[in-house]
């Protein structure tokens, strides 16, 4: 993305070249370093996504841990693979949904829904579609574990940017219409920098759930046909079948490590350096940090050697693509499309009911009235669990993160952390639950169930301390002065200020409890299988048998549920919170 | 318009109407006919209220957009767009945060494709020439307003335009900024070290207008249009305190507060009946203007420049107040002076119920929409009923958002004078009283 190279090395690219001195200084040799190694390992990680499928069966995954390293690269590079497509398809997509009224009537309502279904139940699909796409590679299987970390990415990272070039604000509009600028050089001099800040807030949300996916997707069994490709997801998958509960160990330890080099690495530096894009009129208090983004502006070669980029990159935004924005735009005229506008929307609506009628025909064949009885019972009994297991996830977390919100000193230390668990692929943890089940003989029904929010739960912890910590001084010395404490004080102080955090942070939650379900409702040690009943466990066991008209019942059901559950619970609170407890 | 102006012209605008089709009634003419000519060698002030249009007529002067009707020629060829040749400089800065002070004057010239060693030669240049020099590396979010208009006025030049059109460039500013803004701005035309052949500023600042410019257009609301032509002959430099500068002042004081002819209309206020739109104006700032004229030294009759430089007000602050002090027949305006009338010293000097009592009696009588609603609720066994239905009625006759401002305001009114209630959460109006 070019972006990285623009403004950064702007001053520095003339600065720089008009120096005599090229000798390299000490940061340069640990940023040198660095960066080799990444060039390094995803060389080396690249060059094995093309081996052949053979491979796969010929050299299994051993559960070594000298290989570990080896698996936690390749488990990286699809999980960069993924955010790299997502972010492509994030910046046509949502473009093209800002800028043409025609494709917003189709994108935003596809998005939404595509929001709402269980990324895990793809992957039937997705498994068959590449793997016949590049037959005997390992490709294959790759771009389908690839592609469903994308779809876990994209929808939300879409929004965010089609929401960001929505509101770009009127008078840099009219600054960059009235100094002539071309569609090119708009994007990218105002729209995209205006939409970074979110873009890249809503990215960090998506790598956090990636690892999940990433997790579940490697170790992929679609009828008589297993994938392991080489990664965590099937170290872990092997270690389950093994009963090898040091490996899984070892499992969480490099998890642990990936997640934390890809936090100071790579995202430490980009929110420091989208700082800048923030569109506030006022210096803010706390700059994000990250020393290797320091390391990255304190280096002498480093600069020489994307000089060059950031000359290229100059060049490019002077090209006038696009056409000019240099018309004037009439205003207040009634626009005579609206005929046109009928014969699109007839357009979209005879597609959709051609699909419709194709789905339903397509499961009619080997599926009655029962099964679709059976999916939307087995969906109640999952929406059961999630509605539960949200209102204990707050009633513990809530006073928890308020309890930590308002002591800066504790939020410091104790926020990271629960970005950190967030982020943390809970089903890396799974065998121990089911082991703890196993050994104990309790119901697999109640008790497999806190498995889909072990992962979740962290979300609403992490914003509710954002919230708390929010809570304007004043309005605590308030409280303070008229000595209101206890219920009142969480009545009228505490939980209106950090709901709309708390929404925020229990929406995501919530989606993500949704696509846990698949595989928190089934989970093995060894030989020992435990099943819990509800839509999970309905599209993961039709997966392992390659039922794929049950697969796709599932997949709709639970968009349904999932659909429904955020209209009318989670939509209005939403916006009850923006109206009336935004503190801003 | 004979030759030697049409020579000397840059920019010509002609019978430029603005007007916005409404779905249900009759089109909002924002614009009603305006011709305005640039000439070389002049700076020329739009003034008028806020609301007025004359932001809409410098757009299209522009480029931005383009007039319903009528013709826009820059150097005789017809404005189809933005041009180089014309620069602008906006109220609100418009500055792009992410770019610092060099990056953001340079951002016109990078449009125009000049390369990056000539771009920064310019931009430097340009820096220099407006006070800028030391900041080229800070970013807008650290400079105070003043400095950032700096950077606007730098970003606008740099393009060597031949007009610079300018917004309100200064309203955003505190008075002293604002000032020396104003001076080194003048200092740079009357030097001719800019490459700027003319200026044109909207204003609504009447000593602004006077101080800067050498013609004044003031401009009428409802719909906009050129109502006078002032021209100030006053040397440069100007002197505020100057008896034939207050007495321009004074002068367009006067016109300004001039009833208009059409029947049933005030300055401020577009349409008539219930479709009367209201700005919003909240009762303590009326029951404020109404003690402070009350008080002595004006003992009920003051005039206006004085009372807004007493008040610490910019006139267009004051003018919207004033007229609906008009409105409510509280006051009379006229000949630059506010008068109060009987109701408006019997309220000054009445305690918190009886003043809302007469503000209730005034409502009934002179804000036909209070009435309306008033009646409505009372005509209905449950008196209550839904603000959204109102605010429906009058999208007939204007826009939405001065509807929902219309119904806000006369909800805030309503309210202060007991005489109808309103519940936020439901959007409805009730004979309720809460208390």
């Amino acid at each position: 993305m070019g972006l990285f190279f623009n403004d950064r090395n702007r001053r520095s690219a003339l600065a720089v070249l008009s120096h005599v001195r090229l000798l390299p200084n000490g940061y340069d040799l640990i940023a040198f370093i660095l960066i080799m190694t990444v060039i390094v390992l995803v060389i080396h990680g690249g060059a094995a996504m093309h081996a052949p499928l053979d491979q796969l069966t010929r050299h299994p995954i051993e559960l070594d841990p000298m290989r570990l390293p080896e698996y936690a690269l390749r488990t990286t590079l699809r999980m960069f693979a993924a955010m790299f497509a997502s972010l492509l398809f994030t910046l046509v997509v949502a473009t093209l949904a800002a800028k043409s009224r025609r494709a917003e009537m189709v994108i935003i309502p596809a998005l939404d829904i595509l929001q709402s279904v269980p990324v895990l139940g793809f992957l039937t699909f997705t498994v068959t579609f590449f793997t016949g796409l590049f037959p005997g590679q390992q490709l294959g299987a790759e771009c389908a574990a690839i592609f469903a970390i994308f779809t876990s990415q994209a929808w939300n990272m879409a929004f965010s940017f089609y929401q960001s070039l929505k509101t770009v604000p009127r008078d840099l509009d009219e600054v960059s219409r009235g100094f002539g600028l071309s569609a090119w050089q708009r994007f990218w001099r105002l729209e995209a920098p205006f939409a970074t800040p979110g873009l890249i807030w809503n990215m960090m949300m998506s790598m956090s759930g990636g690892w999940f996916f990433v997790v579940a997707s490697e170790a992929i069994t679609v009828g008589d046909r297993t994938v392991d490709l080489p990664g965590i997801g099937s170290w872990l998958a092997t270690a389950i079948d093994a009963r090898d509960f040091a490996a899984i160990g070892w499992a969480v330890l490099a998890m642990a490590i990936v997640i934390a080099l890809y936090d100071q690495l790579l995202f430490r530096p980009i929110v420091a350096w989208a700082d800048r894009f923030r569109a506030e009129q006022v210096a803010s208090q706390e700059k994000p940090r990250s020393w290797v983004y320091e390391l990255a502006r304190r280096t002498r070669v480093m600069k020489t050697v994307t000089a060059p980029f950031a000359w290229a990159w100059q060049r490019l935004l002077l090209l006038r693509l696009g056409g000019a924005g240099a018309r004037s735009i009439a205003v207040g005229a009634a626009k005579s499309t609206r005929l046109a506008d009928y014969a699109w929307f007839a357009v979209i609506v005879a597609l959709a009911a051609w699909g419709a009628v194709l789905v339903v025909d397509y499961l009619k064949t080997t599926l009655g009235f029962t099964d679709v009885l059976d999916a939307l019972g087995r969906g109640l009994a999952t929406l059961v669990r999630v509605v539960i297991l949200i209102a204990l996830a707050s009633l513990i977390w809530v006073p928890i993160g308020v309890w930590i919100g308002l002591r800066p000193k504790v939020a410091e230390q104790v926020q990271p952390l629960a970005q950190f668990m967030a982020a943390f692929p809970a089903n890396v943890l799974f065998p121990v639950a089911v082991l703890a089940i196993v050994a104990t003989g309790v119901s697999a029904n109640i008790w497999l169930s806190p498995l889909m929010i072990l992962g979740t739960q962290w979300y609403i912890l992490f914003n509710v301390i954002a919230g708390a910590s929010a809570i304007p001084t004043d309005l605590r010395e308030v409280a303070a002065v008229y000595q209101i404490r206890s219920w009142p004080w969480w009545r009228y102080v505490a939980l209106p200020a950090v709901f709309p955090y708390y929404v925020t942070g229990a929406i995501t939650a919530s989606g993500g409890s949704w696509n846990a379900s698949i595989v928190a409702e089934v989970a093995s040690w060894g030989d020992a299988k435990l099943e819990a009943y509800g839509l999970g466990s309905y599209i993961a066991n039709a997966t392992a048998a390659g039922d794929f008209p049950r697969v796709l019942l599932g997949i709709a059901v639970m968009s349904l549920f999932v659909t429904f559950f955020n209209r009318a619970l989670w939509r209005p609170l939403f916006v009850f919170a923006e109206r009336r407890l935004r503190l801003d | 318009m004979n030759d030697a102006i049409a020579n000397k012209a840059l920019i010509i605008a002609r019978d430029v109407c603005q007007s916005y089709a409404r779905p249900s009634s009759r089109t909002l003419v924002v614009l009603d006919n305006v011709d305005v000519t640039l000439a070389r060698n002049e700076i020329v002030g739009l003034l008028g209220r806020s609301g007025s249009g004359k932001s809409t007529l410098l757009r299209a002067m522009t480029g931005l957009i383009k007039p319903s009707s009528g013709t826009i020629t820059c150097e005789g060829r017809a404005l189809t767009g933005p041009s180089p040749a014309i620069a602008v400089v906006f109220q609100s800065f418009a500055l792009f945060p992410w770019l610092t002070v060099l990056q953001n004057v340079e951002f016109g010239l990078e449009a125009q494709g000049v390369a990056p060693a000539e771009r920064r030669k310019r931009a430097l240049d340009a820096i220099d020439l407006i006070g800028l020099d030391g900041f080229e590396s800070a970013y807008p979010k650290e400079l105070s307003g003043g400095m950032r208009q700096r950077v606007g006025l730098a970003r606008a030049l740099v393009v060597r335009p031949k007009v610079l059109l300018m917004d309100e460039p200064f309203s955003a500013l505190d008075v002293l900024t604002a000032e020396t803004l104003r001076t080194d701005l003048l200092d740079l035309w009357c030097e001719g070290r800019m490459p700027i052949e003319a200026i044109l500023m909207v204003t609504h600042n009447i000593e602004e207008a006077v101080l800067m410019c050498d013609r004044i257009l003031m401009f009428g609301s409802n719909p906009g249009r050129v109502i006078a032509e002032i021209r100030v002959d006053l040397p440069q430099p100007r002197n505020r305190l100057d008896p034939a500068f207050r007495d321009l002042v004074e002068k367009i004081y006067v016109k300004m507060t001039m009833r208009d002819q059409a029947p049933g209309q005030s300055g401020l206020f577009r349409g008539t009946g219930i479709a009367l739109t209201l700005r919003r104006i909240s009762t303590n700032l009326l029951s404020g203007l109404i003690e402070a004229v009350a008080a002595p030294p004006y003992n009920g009759r003051a005039d206006l420049p004085p009372l807004a430089a007493g008040l610490q007000h910019e006139i267009d602050d004051l003018f919207p107040v004033a007229e609906t002090l008009q409105l409510l027949r509280f006051a009379e305006l006229a000949g630059g002076d506010i008068q109060l009338t009987q109701t408006g010293k019997h309220f000054a000097e009445s305690g918190v119920d009886d003043r809302k009592r007469i503000f209730a009696q005034q409502l009934q009588a002179y804000v036909p929409l209070a009435a309306h609603i008033r009646r409505i609720l009372g005509e209905r066994p449950t008196h209550m009923a839904p603000a959204r239905r109102f605010r429906d009625e009058l999208e007939d006759h204007m826009s939405e958002r001065d509807a929902g401002e219309t119904v806000q305001t006369v909800t805030n009114w309503a309210r202060y004078a007991e005489y109808f209630a309103y519940d936020e959460q439901t959007d409805m109006f009730s004979l309720e009283n809460p208390a």
